[in-house]
């Protein structure tokens, strides 16, 4: 069964068809990238499934079960998202222990008082900042609650987007062995939505390039290393990339 | 550790260690601008007159001499007399409790019926936005003073009618402000992050989004408080506040305006009291909108 | 080398907060010819408030100082406001990250362009016309007129840094500065606007500085690096020899970047006591 199975997916907002004819199958436990530049609708695909956006049609299942426009606790449970921006995807008057206690108490889960040091401490979040405010997190510790808060309800499926965009460069390599590391001790499976190739190449198993709302190629993470893509658009993104890369 | 290191820590560690911290700094923020200073002596200077009035008063409120009436300030009678012989700043004392009952009621109903109002309002959108906004609308274009006589008129005179009218006409405002905060961060990545952990819209509204624009109509109050007190004040002016004998302070300026011209205090000390109260919370609304507008910088 | 068109010795940049001054440039100096210069560093590393310095944007509370700031005849730390003017824009230029935030919204693009030529030559208005459309086609723009004419939330993003560029350059200043140029473009667009920044400094004989975290972007375009790290520069080196750079923090950059044919399990994190002293 497949973690998320997407068939002719559209989607819309208001009267442009941004994501046309979505056909994708993702396999549990897979890490799997979603690439393009702005305007390919990478992110919007993402939104689609979680229930943001709500004016596509096509089918979305999540294990088997088909997915509705609206956000219900069982799909929170089974699914959550790392958002870009560490600075905009915290409630700025929130402690870290207030948001990540959110979660659990929407869902009922008692002992906040251990659970949440002890998520802290699985993504690399130094204890003394459990009462900090966001305004007192560096890029990097922002991102880690954010990745903690996601993990709380101790779901599948983890979608990112750009999850390390905003991030500096000796910042994004610690949050992505993070990501890598609670992958294989949690067996989630990841969507990563991102334009930068090189993070795919670490992170992802396969990965889909998008351009202009469609899906061009789908790959083997090996075709991107050996820069063996098939699709003009998709070789042509991988030399810009290379050119660019040591 | 000290009790001032205590609260400023850079890594609290408890909530409440947390909370009061950030109080804390709100405090020593505000404690900076000296108008806000003022702002808060005058008021805190309110509440304790009103709190402890028969400690301040020298003589009765409500009983007075009639061989004593309008006299001039004295060492007897600190503001005069008036016109039946009750000493002014003994009135002035008990009037200040008026003052702070109506000033607190309007705000404890206006300000969170706004708050709730808006906030919904700017959340859902669409139809509930548009029926919210348009029945704020409606309150917001009459005339504020107008429509409390009409509803004091209709109700019949007395304080609590003339809250109540007076917080009909100003929650609109509130909602306003508490709308366009909403709208600000309906499609905020936190929120969306909230919504997706499973929280129902009620959730969302109250624990995520009331706290975001709580900052923006402290400070409207705040400000807001001058107006009701001369709304208020108005109302008495017009008889239809405060009935006497209560030594409500506009009720005291009209009895005056009699003796304008030759025994100005009468009219002019409630005056100044009005006055002085009026500007006490411009200031601190001024100093708070400084310290707590997340705009300008201020990070609580 | 000829005589170095700007040349810093010890900048430094300090602030004062609640707890001290703090110096977010400590003790930068460099020099400039007709080059590529490239400054690379993180958030907090200072790079953008060098740039900033040397055109006198760091307004109070800020104190800027340095034993010397030495452009053409003078030193820009000594000439007063009125002669700084006359630089900005006109010798010094500076093309800053986001066209969405640099551009005036309300003017159009024409007039935007017109004005950085207005306020440093008087010229005839027909002729400014013809300078901005001539520089619109230098930069790339096809259809010039047309784009005259427009407002810039009407333009792509990569047409708004070519409009920002134009504007920066038309008064044919010395030196430019960039600032995270191509931060906010996507990949496809980033390499057209590197050249066209190219041709353009190049044809004319000017020295850019170029100001990016990006350290593989910069050592593929400019001739000179300077690393820097929490307001000192730690690494100065020329750009084809990068990989033989010295400072464990230069070092730890390069190898934390993920490849495009990725095969570490992990990548190695930067350790910053290597080189820490506080």
């Amino acid at each position: 069964m497949s973690a998320i199975s997407l068939r002719d997916l559209d989607i819309a907002y208001g009267d442009t068809r941004v994501v046309e004819g979505i056909d994708l199958e993702i396999a549990e436990g897979e890490s799997f990238g979603l690439v393009g530049e702005s305007g390919s609708g990478k992110s919007t695909v993402l939104r689609a499934i979680t229930g943001l956006a709500t004016e596509w049609t096509g089918e979305i299942s999540l294990y088997g079960t088909p997915r509705g426009r609206t956000i219900d606790k069982r799909f929170a449970a089974l699914c959550q998202m790392v958002f870009q921006d560490p600075y905009g995807s915290l409630h700025p008057r929130q402690t870290v222990d207030a948001t990540l206690s959110e979660p659990l108490a929407i869902h009922g889960i008692g002992d906040a008082d251990r659970r949440v040091p002890k998520m802290m401490e699985a993504c690399g979040l130094d204890p003394r900042f459990r009462f900090r405010l966001p305004h007192q997190l560096s890029g990097g510790q922002r991102q880690r609650v954010a990745i903690a808060r996601a993990l709380m309800l101790k779901p599948k499926l983890l979608l990112l987007d750009e999850p390390t965009s905003a991030l500096d460069v000796s910042v994004q390599a610690e949050i992505l062995n993070l990501l890598k590391r609670l992958r294989k001790e949690q067996g989630l499976t990841y969507v990563l939505v991102t334009h930068d190739l090189a993070v795919v190449s670490f992170l992802c198993d396969r990965l889909a390039v998008m351009r202009q709302g469609r899906i061009v190629e789908v790959a083997d993470i090996a075709a991107l290393k050996t820069r063996s893509m098939k699709d003009p658009y998709s070789r042509e993104l991988v030399e810009k990339s290379a050119s660019r890369l040591t | 550790m000290s009790t001032r290191d205590w609260l400023l820590t850079e890594s609290p560690a408890s909530r409440m260690q947390a909370r009061l911290g950030r109080s804390y700094r709100v405090m020593l923020a505000l404690l900076h601008n000296p108008l806000a200073v003022v702002g808060a002596l005058i008021i805190l200077t309110l509440v304790v007159l009103a709190l402890f009035a028969p400690w301040f008063a020298t003589h009765s409120p409500y009983s007075g001499q009639l061989t004593e009436r309008l006299l001039p300030p004295s060492a007897e009678y600190w503001l005069g007399t008036d016109e039946l012989g009750r000493d002014i700043w003994s009135r002035i004392v008990y009037g200040a409790r008026i003052t702070l009952v109506i000033v607190l009621l309007v705000a404890a109903i206006a300000a969170p019926l706004g708050l709730v109002i808006g906030a919904i309002s700017g959340y859902f959108g669409g139809w509930t936005d548009r029926i919210l906004m348009g029945i704020t609308d409606i309150f917001l274009s009459m005339p504020k003073l107008i429509l409390a006589l009409a509803f004091v008129a209709a109700l019949g005179p007395g304080i609590e009618n003339a809250v109540i009218a007076i917080a009909i006409t100003s929650w609109p405002a509130y909602a306003r402000i508490a709308r366009a905060e909403t709208l600000t961060f309906r499609n905020a990545e936190f929120i969306a992050a909230i919504r997706l952990q499973g929280a129902s819209a009620a959730r969302v509204i109250l624990r995520h989004i009331l706290p975001l624009c709580s900052s923006s109509v402290i400070i409207r109050v705040t400000l807001d408080m001058a107006g009701i007190i001369l709304t208020a004040a108005g109302l008495g002016f017009l008889g239809l506040g405060a009935q006497p004998p209560l030594p409500e302070w506009g009720a005291m300026i009209s009895r005056g305006r009699v003796f304008i011209l030759d025994q100005w205090w009468v009219a002019t000390m409630p005056g100044f009291a009005i006055v002085i109260v009026s500007l006490g919370f411009c200031f601190l609304g001024d100093g708070l909108r400084d310290v707590l507008d997340p705009k300008g910088g201020g990070k609580q | 080398m000829s005589a170095p068109l700007l040349d810093v010795r010890n900048l430094r940049v300090r602030f004062p907060t609640a707890t001290g001054p703090v110096e977010v440039v400590r003790g930068v100096s460099f020099a400039l010819g007709r080059e590529r210069l490239g400054i690379v560093g993180e958030s907090g590393s200072g790079k953008s408030m060098t740039g900033r310095s040397i055109l006198r944007l760091i307004r109070r509370p800020g104190i800027v100082t340095a034993d010397r700031m030495r452009f053409e005849d003078s030193d820009l730390l000594d000439i007063s406001e009125r002669e700084m003017r006359k630089v900005r824009g006109a010798r010094i230029s500076m093309v800053m990250q986001d066209p969405k935030f640099s551009l005036n919204p309300v003017i159009t693009v024409g007039d935007q362009i017109g004005e950085a030529l207005a306020v440093h030559e008087r010229l005839p208005r027909r002729q400014i016309r013809r300078r901005v459309v001539e520089m619109l086609e230098a930069v790339q723009i096809r259809d010039p007129e047309r784009v005259f004419g427009l407002y810039p939330h009407e333009v792509s993003g990569g047409m708004g840094q070519r409009i920002m560029i134009a504007m920066m350059l038309i008064p044919e200043p010395a030196i430019l500065i960039a600032d995270e140029p191509t931060s906010a473009l996507d990949v496809s667009v980033q390499g057209e606007i590197l050249k066209i920044i190219d041709d353009l400094i190049t044809s004319k004989g000017m020295g850019l500085i170029f100001i990016s975290h990006d350290l593989n972007l910069v050592s593929a375009f400019c001739d000179r690096i300077l690393v820097m790290y929490r307001g000192e520069v730690v690494e100065e080196c020329k750009a084809s020899e990068l990989a033989n750079a010295s400072h464990p923090y230069t070092r730890g950059l390069i190898a934390s970047v993920p490849r495009l044919d990725e095969t570490r399990e992990e990548l190695p994190v930067l350790d910053r006591s290597q080189w820490e002293t506080r």
